[in-house]
This record gives structure tokens, sequence and C-alpha cells, in this order.
């Protein structure tokens, strides 16, 4: 047991501190993913190795060698700090991760920068109206018509689809090969003809998912990545990380150093919230869970720095217990501010730009997106405490 | 950046695992509980053969000087097993307490006979707690008057007295003046008890101080709630065997999403459970300024979890659970008094909001 972190990586710590303080006042305030400022705030990080910080100099990332060590404390300072870490997106999380893994070099040259700067927005068709928790199920059908696929079909679900320039999308190519193998993964223009982008709007009033419909949508031949029918597999490299990026424990831990600044900020009947018991212990039970994640999340990192197998279920859980744990936190702040917590929108007694009633409805998406809890528990049950597997209906 | 068991503490936790789990199977612990055995001198060997009540004592007296992660796999293996032994109160808060508050004179008379396993030592501090019904142990002029509750390894041949000032004295059990009242309670695998105190003399240890009296208390309730990580585990273990054999309907019940839904939501408790029951243990010994509020977290935390555990695999079992057949029970009520020992949850997390400076005085 070692929790020390060696000198070379407390000196690499006080760099990333000492950027956060001289740099903080170019954090962007708007959430346009296309302002100068968010732009200009991601050139930064990827300059100094904060974004990006293993994706190779040749594609437009920082270039740094893998360190797992490096990449968790800039991760926690960042949070800490309560600090814009870059873009995300589902471009940067996961098509970039997905092209360097599987992508043909043509395709890493071509899409990468681009994506990485902010430049090249993307959105992820995978789920469909009949393909939620059961995605292998897809049916937006692509077909092979001289040199172009003629793609056919439905996506719903579809994050930030509206300012999308690209998609990549999960489509049937062989319909009569077993489910698992008859996907292909395609790229896609969103301005190609024959899509047509309907919003859906979320319970917090975003509009932020989509429908996307397919009529007649012609992309060239080799906008695949990876050969025909293997499109389960190429999206399957990394489905796992996103599970994992949606339950981050050290922003739950900055969520609760923040509701603990509302709790002496808030008073009702001129006392303030945190002199009240009922809602202290509301508070410390919030924070136990919190602490449980976070070490959870040290061993975590330790059986990664040491490639070990230990450990498989603490990993399985991960997405489970962050996502119902940040609903929790956020939702116990709507409480403590009491009637000013429903305040949203243009309120004039709105605290912290309503961001705890927004997360409280946010995580909920979280809890059933990527993956609903119910899936979780099935992989956990199936996977990490090896019970059967729900026999299948029969066949009628 | 090393969070996770060594290659030795690994092979500790297997040693004391497998030994219990040959030596001290459901039927002993049956038999402990049936007969009122009080102590159960073979375990009581067992263990001190393998070094357990001198885990935390050093070599100088006698010990074999490991940490506080060390002997929270060891309770934790003890609470898996259920087993009916001393520990708590014996082989941690006593020694903690000789080693911080006691003259070298008491550390080396009472040290090495600990660690042999020839004596075992109660602990009679629950007050320091939350005194309930008003008991209380005072002292004037080294005599002592009043009572304790729930006395902690209370069949033992000398007693750690906490008194309503703070100090600690040490108490044979044939001292004059006292009086023994065992104390039934759900949870027969641990004899509890009343002491009485009527001018009993005693020996104070000259150290103590609000520091020392924390100390001993936070590394109390570490094992206490190791205790419980490891019966819950035990219980998820047979919750999900059980559940893997029985039929219903056709099929085993472990392929129903119903059952395995529990099952999946209690190891999702307990995986991040026993990171913080390393990292609890890890900062008695090494983090002295996170120590107490992670302490009363990790116990506040453990008795919800264990709660919830205890609760839901006795329902995967269904009514097998609720019988004394199995003998699931044993386990369930472990938990339940590891959960009020100590320092009660609510308690803790007052405690816990105090220590990082939430509670304006």
């Amino acid at each position: 047991m070692d929790l020390s972190f060696a000198p070379e990586y407390e000196a690499f710590r006080a760099e990333v501190r000492d950027f956060i303080a001289s740099h903080r006042h170019l954090t962007p305030t708007t959430t346009d993913q296309r302002h100068e400022s968010v732009l200009n705030w991601q050139r930064l990080l990827i300059q100094h190795g904060y974004a990006a910080r293993t994706i190779p100099h040749e594609y437009g990332g920082a270039g740094q060698a893998p360190d797992i060590l490096k990449s968790y404390i800039i991760g926690e300072e960042f949070a800490k700090a309560r600090v814009n870490a870059g873009l995300g997106g589902q471009g940067i999380s996961m098509l970039v991760p997905t092209l360097l893994e599987v992508g043909s070099e043509e395709q890493k040259r071509r899409f990468i920068a681009p994506t990485l700067l902010g430049q090249m927005i993307w959105c992820q068709g995978y789920s469909e109206p009949g393909a939620g928790s059961d995605l292998a199920s897809v049916r937006t059908s692509a077909v092979l018509d001289g040199d172009e696929w003629v793609v056919n079909g439905q996506k719903i679900w579809t994050s930030s689809a509206h300012i999308a320039d690209w998609i990549f999308c999960l489509v049937r190519t062989e319909p009569d090969a077993p489910k698992h193998r008859g996907i292909s993964f395609l790229l896609f223009e969103m301005d190609t003809p024959g899509i047509d982008v309907r919003p859906l709007v979320d319970m917090t009033m975003t509009r932020n998912f989509n429908e996307v419909f397919f009529t007649d949508v012609r992309v060239p031949e080799h906008q695949i990545v990876g050969e025909p029918g293997d499109g389960w597999q190429v999206a399957n490299t990394i489905l796992k990380n996103e599970r994992d990026s949606l339950a981050d424990p050290n922003q739950a831990q900055a969520r609760v150093n923040a509701l603990i600044d509302l709790m002496r900020t808030s008073s009702v009947d001129g006392v303030r919230v945190i002199d009240k018991p009922e809602f202290r212990d509301r508070l410390m039970r919030l924070q136990g869970r919190v602490m449980a994640n976070r070490y959870n999340d040290l061993r975590n990192l330790s059986n990664r720095l040491a490639h070990s197998s230990e450990g498989a279920l603490a990993r399985m859980i991960v997405k489970l217990q962050g996502t119902e744990l940040r609903h929790e936190i956020e939702g116990f702040a709507v409480d403590v501010m009491g009637e000013i917590g429903l305040a949203y929108g243009a309120n004039p007694y709105l605290k912290d730009h309503g961001s705890w009633q927004f997360n409280y409805m946010f995580f909920l998406g979280l809890i059933i997106g990527g993956g609903t809890s119910q899936i979780q528990k099935n992989i956990i049950s199936e996977r990490g405490l090896g019970m059967p597997r729900e026999p299948r209906p029969q066949a009628a | 950046m090393e969070f996770g068991l060594s290659e030795e503490q690994r092979l500790l936790q297997n040693s004391v695992r497998s030994y219990l789990a040959e030596q001290v199977p459901l039927d002993r612990v049956r038999m402990f509980a049936d007969d009122n055995e009080g102590r159960a001198r073979d375990i009581e060997q067992g263990i001190a053969e393998l070094g357990i009540p001198a885990i935390l004592i050093d070599e100088d007296h006698g010990g074999i000087g490991l940490g506080a992660v060390d002997a929270c796999l060891v309770a934790e293996a003890l609470g898996y097993a259920v087993a009916p032994v001393a520990f708590t109160a014996n082989a941690m808060m006593v020694p903690r307490a000789l080693v911080l508050a006691g003259s070298n004179a008491q550390q080396r008379e009472w040290l090495p006979k600990i660690a042999a396993g020839t004596q075992v030592v109660g602990a009679a501090l629950a007050e320091w707690s939350g005194a309930r019904d008003r008991a209380g142990v005072s002292a004037t002029g080294g005599t002592l008057n009043g009572h304790s509750l729930f006395v902690l390894d209370f069949e033992a041949d000398v007693y750690l007295v906490g008194d309503t000032s703070g100090n600690l004295h040490l108490v044979p059990s044939d001292a004059r003046g006292l009086a023994h009242t065992s104390l039934e309670t759900v949870d027969r695998t641990r004899p509890i008890g009343k002491l009485d105190f009527n001018n009993v003399g005693a020996e104070r240890l000259p150290n103590c101080d609000e520091k020392v009296r924390q100390a001993v208390l936070d590394l109390g309730r570490v094992m206490l709630a190791a205790d419980t990580l490891g019966a819950a585990q035990a219980m998820l273990d047979q919750a999900v065997d059980y559940a893997k054999q029985r039929e219903q309907f056709g099929r085993v019940i472990a392929s129903f999403q119903a059952v395995k839904h529990m099952c999946a939501e209690m190891a999702a408790e307990l995986e991040p459970a026993r990171a913080f029951a390393w990292y609890a243990a890890h900062a008695l010994d090494e983090l002295p300024e996170e120590a107490h509020l992670v302490a009363c977290q990790f116990k506040a935390h453990l008795s919800e979890v264990g709660q919830f555990v205890a609760k839901t695999a006795t329902e995967v079992h269904g009514g097998m659970g609720f019988t004394d057949l199995l003998g699931l029970h044993y386990w369930f009520k472990r938990i339940g008094f590891n959960r009020q020992m100590l320092g009660t949850p609510e308690r803790l997390r007052e405690e816990a909001a105090g220590a990082q400076g939430l509670i304006e005085v």
C-alpha cells in the first residue's frame, strides 16, 4: 500500500496546478461548441498536453507517451479546480480511439486532427427505435450500389446530430448473416442528401437528442471502418470506455464540495442548511458513498498500472454506481434549496447557473444511456458473479 | 502509487481464511452459540498459533508488528466466518491503548500475554461512543464506581475501562467489587455484558488524552466495519450459490433477472466497500490528518451497506433464509451487532461532519 506519487509525478501535478491557476481566466463560458473561445481553449490544452494527450502529433494530438498516472492527475486536478477539461463529445471520446485502433491510415489523417480541434463535430448513429439495450438488432440498411453504399433507416437518441458535420453509423450490410455479424461501421457527412434530422427535446428542455432519418443516402464505399460485417467488433473496441467516463468519482467529489458551499450559503428560517442536522446527515451519507467510489477508482487505477487482472468486479460496477450516485447528489442539492431548487431558466433566485436541477435530470439520462443500470446489473451478475443468462424465449 | 494488497497480505488473508473454513465451520459456531460457551478455547488457541492477537504488537513485546491493513484483512476473514472469538478489543483496541497511553511497565506486563494468547483483555469503552441509559464509570483516587454496558470481548481475564473523564484503567476480572453480568443479544457469536464497579481498585494508564481516545475508538470502528465487510461478502457468496442451485418454474432462480439484479446490487455496494476498508486501515497508520474522518465514514457506510446486503441476501434465499436451518441469520445478526457498537451510523456521521469543520460550536 503506497498512495504517494513519485517526485516526478508530484512535479507534474504542480505543473498542472500552475497551468490551471494562470490560464483559468481563458476558460470558455459558452456552451456553443463552435465558439472561438472554446476552440482556443481546446488548442491550448492540446499544446500543453492536457487534452488529446496520447494521440500522436501527426494526427493532431499532444503526442505524449501513454502514462496512466499523468492522465489521472490531469483529470483529478481539473475536476478539483472545477475547470473545463476541454472538448468532449462522441467524436473525441469514441470515434478517435476507434480510428486509432482500427481505422485506415487515410482515415486517421483525414479525421482525427480536425475532430480533436473541434472543427469537425460528430454524432453517433447507434441506437434505433427497435435497437436500444439490444443494440445488435440495428435494422438501418446499407446496400452497395456501384461504388456507393445506399443507406435507409432511422436512428434515435442521436446527440448533437443537429450540429454535427459527420456521423459514425452502425448499419446492416449483410441481412442474412447472424445478428452480430452483418453490421458495418460507416462514416458520412450530415449534409448528404436524404438525411432528415428532427430534434427530440429531453426532460431538461435541451435540444440535444435527435431522430435521424435516412432515405437513399449515398456514401462512398471507402468510408467504412474495418471490413463489411465487422461493425459490431469495431463499435465494441471502445464501448467500455464510454460507460466509465460517465461516472468519474473525482467529479462526484467536486460536486460534494460545491454542495457543502451551497449548504453554507443557503438558509431556511434564518438557519444555514449546513447547521440543520437532518441535512448534514444526508450530506455525510453521500460523502461516504463518494469516498467508497473514489477508493474503488484508486484500486482500479492501481490495477491498470500493474496490468493486473485483480478486481474485475470493481471495474464492472463503475458506471452503475457513479451515475446513480451523481443523480442523488444533484437531487439532494435541490432539496437543500427547497422551493428555490425548482428555479430553472430565467429565475432571479437561480443558484450555480441552475446546474443542480439540470444535472439531477441529466444524470437520470446517463443512468439510462450508455447501457442502462439494468443492463449493467446483467453484466455484473453474469460476468462478475457467474450467474446464468436469462433463457431465450422459445420460438413459437 | 500502489493501492492494493501485497503478496504477503494475500498470503495472510488466505491462511486465516483457510484455518477458519476448516476449523470453524458453521456447526462449530452453532455449538458455541447454543451452549453459551463464552470462550472457545480451541479457536482461541488456533488463532493465537496464527499470530492473530499478536498482529499489531511489536516484536519487542512478543508480537509480529504488522499494520492496520493486515489487521483489517483478519477482521474481514473473522466476519466472513462469523468466528466466535475475541478480537476487536483484545487484539486491537487494548494493545493500541497500551502502546499509546500505557507505561513501559504496563506494556511489558500485558502486551506479551495478549500476543501469546495466554490472557484475553476486554474493553469497557462503549460509553465513549454514546452512553446508553446513563451508564458510565467514574474514577476517584484510583477507585472506580458505576457501570459500563456492552463490554466487548466480555469473557476476559482483564478489562480496559474508560471512565467519564476520559481516562483508561486496567482491572482484573476477579477484582474485588467488580460484578459481571452477561447480556444476551441477537448476535450469539460475540459475548458481551455489563460490568458493575463498586469501589474497585484500578491501575490507570498514565498517558491518555483526546488523541489516544480517538485512535483507540477509530481502530475498533475500522475493525468492526471490516468484520461487516467480510460477513456481508459471505452472505452474498451464499446467496449466489443458493440461487444457482435452487430451481423454480423449471430453471435455477439465478437465471431470473429479479434475482440477478439483487445480487448485482450487493456486489456493486461491496466492491467499493472493500477499497474503502483498505483505505481506512491504511489511513490509521499513514494518514493521521484524515484517519478519524475516514474511520467514521467507513463504519457509517459499512453499517448501511451491511444492512442492505443482510436483508437482500436473506431474501434471495426465500423462506429458507428466514429459518435457523441454513444459519444465514448468524451473519445477519453479526452485521447488526457491528452497526450498533462503537458508534451508530448517525453518530459517526456527526463526528465526521465535525472532523471537517462543518459543525459550528
